[in-house]
């Protein structure tokens, strides 16, 4: 995967499958340091397949035997100067967290995160998702919840309001990260 | 600067038109793209984005896109599945986003599959044809 975006909506597409009904994305700007945070109110994991995920051999899928997804995610980061974690609960909820070196030559960039928050909405069903992007002083949130109360009944996976909200997390990434090379 | 007045705005013309238009019902085209590890790598997301766009540039309403796991053919990914109503399902391999608008121009809306991305075809009663 090219883009951090893209880890960050394969993550995030795990934590919809473990049936959370609040997805959150925060992604924090600080000290030459990218930090993102997934974070859900899933199922949560097991202790024993919690230790073993992040091997390409763990998965819950039936289809095949292996998953790349965190494996995949934890190399970007640590290839690019950062860390990776991860905690669960059994039936609370899973949180992966990552961090990112900015200047490092190996960190991929973040890409396209309005098209990922677009794709998750899409994927959520009636579940929300909340993203955050902080710098400094400097914070803006998404929040389904707060979109749906707006559209007061109108379907918020229609393909023009998916564009409007793209269009407006574009402009809002703009505001807080512009003129940081993400 | 976007706004939520804006989306206000937005939803109050899409309300009026919908009172027009009657509800959503089973003459709906679905269109499911597949979105696990594997369909994403391969582009999965940008052949989302381009069905989205396109579907509501060409102003067509009966469309639902939705998203599924992975189906165990990782290196055909990104795999797209397109029903017409009262049709077979159609799925198609290695879709990217050119092949996404050509799918819309002649399968959504002319009702002709693009044979040549073409991977199976799957009858209503879940038959291999």
């Amino acid at each position: 995967m090219n883009e951090l975006s893209l880890h960050i909506l394969d993550i995030a597409e795990n934590s919809l499958r473990a049936e959370a009904s609040l997805v959150i994305i925060a992604l924090t700007v600080e000290n030459g340091m990218l930090h993102v945070r997934i974070e859900d109110n899933g199922k949560g994991m097991r202790e024993d397949f919690l230790n073993s995920v992040t091997d390409p051999f763990t998965t819950s899928r039936k289809s095949r035997r292996i998953g790349m997804g965190l494996p995949l995610y934890k190399m970007a980061a640590e290839d690019a100067g950062g860390q990776f974690a991860i905690e669960s609960s059994e039936g609370k909820g899973t949180a992966v967290t990552a961090s990112f070196e900015l200047a490092h030559i190996d960190r991929a960039p973040l890409g396209d995160m309005a098209m990922t928050i677009a794709a998750l909405i899409g994927s959520a069903k009636t579940a929300d998702i909340l993203f955050a992007a902080r710098c400094g002083e400097k914070e803006y949130i998404f929040d389904t919840r707060e979109i749906k109360q707006v559209l007061d009944g109108i379907d918020i996976t229609d393909n023009e309001i998916i564009r409007y909200i793209k269009e407006m997390i574009n402009e809002n990434i703009q505001i807080i990260f512009g003129g940081i090379a993400l | 600067m976007k706004s939520l007045e804006e989306l206000q705005a937005i939803r109050d013309r899409m309300k009026t038109q919908l009172q027009s238009r009657g509800t959503v019902g089973s003459d709906d085209i679905s269109i499911v793209v597949g979105m696990s590890t594997c369909g994403i790598s391969a582009g999965a997301r940008k052949v989302l984005n381009t069905f989205s766009e396109e579907v509501e540039a060409k102003h067509i309403k009966n469309v639902k896109i939705s998203q599924t796991g992975c189906i165990g053919l990782c290196k055909l990914e990104p795999i797209v599945e397109v029903t017409l109503p009262g049709q077979e399902k159609i799925t198609y391999a290695k879709v990217d986003s050119d092949k996404a608008k050509e799918i819309v121009a002649s399968h959504i809306i002319n009702g002709v599959p693009v044979q040549d991305y073409v991977l199976a075809v799957i009858n209503r009663q879940g038959e291999n044809l």
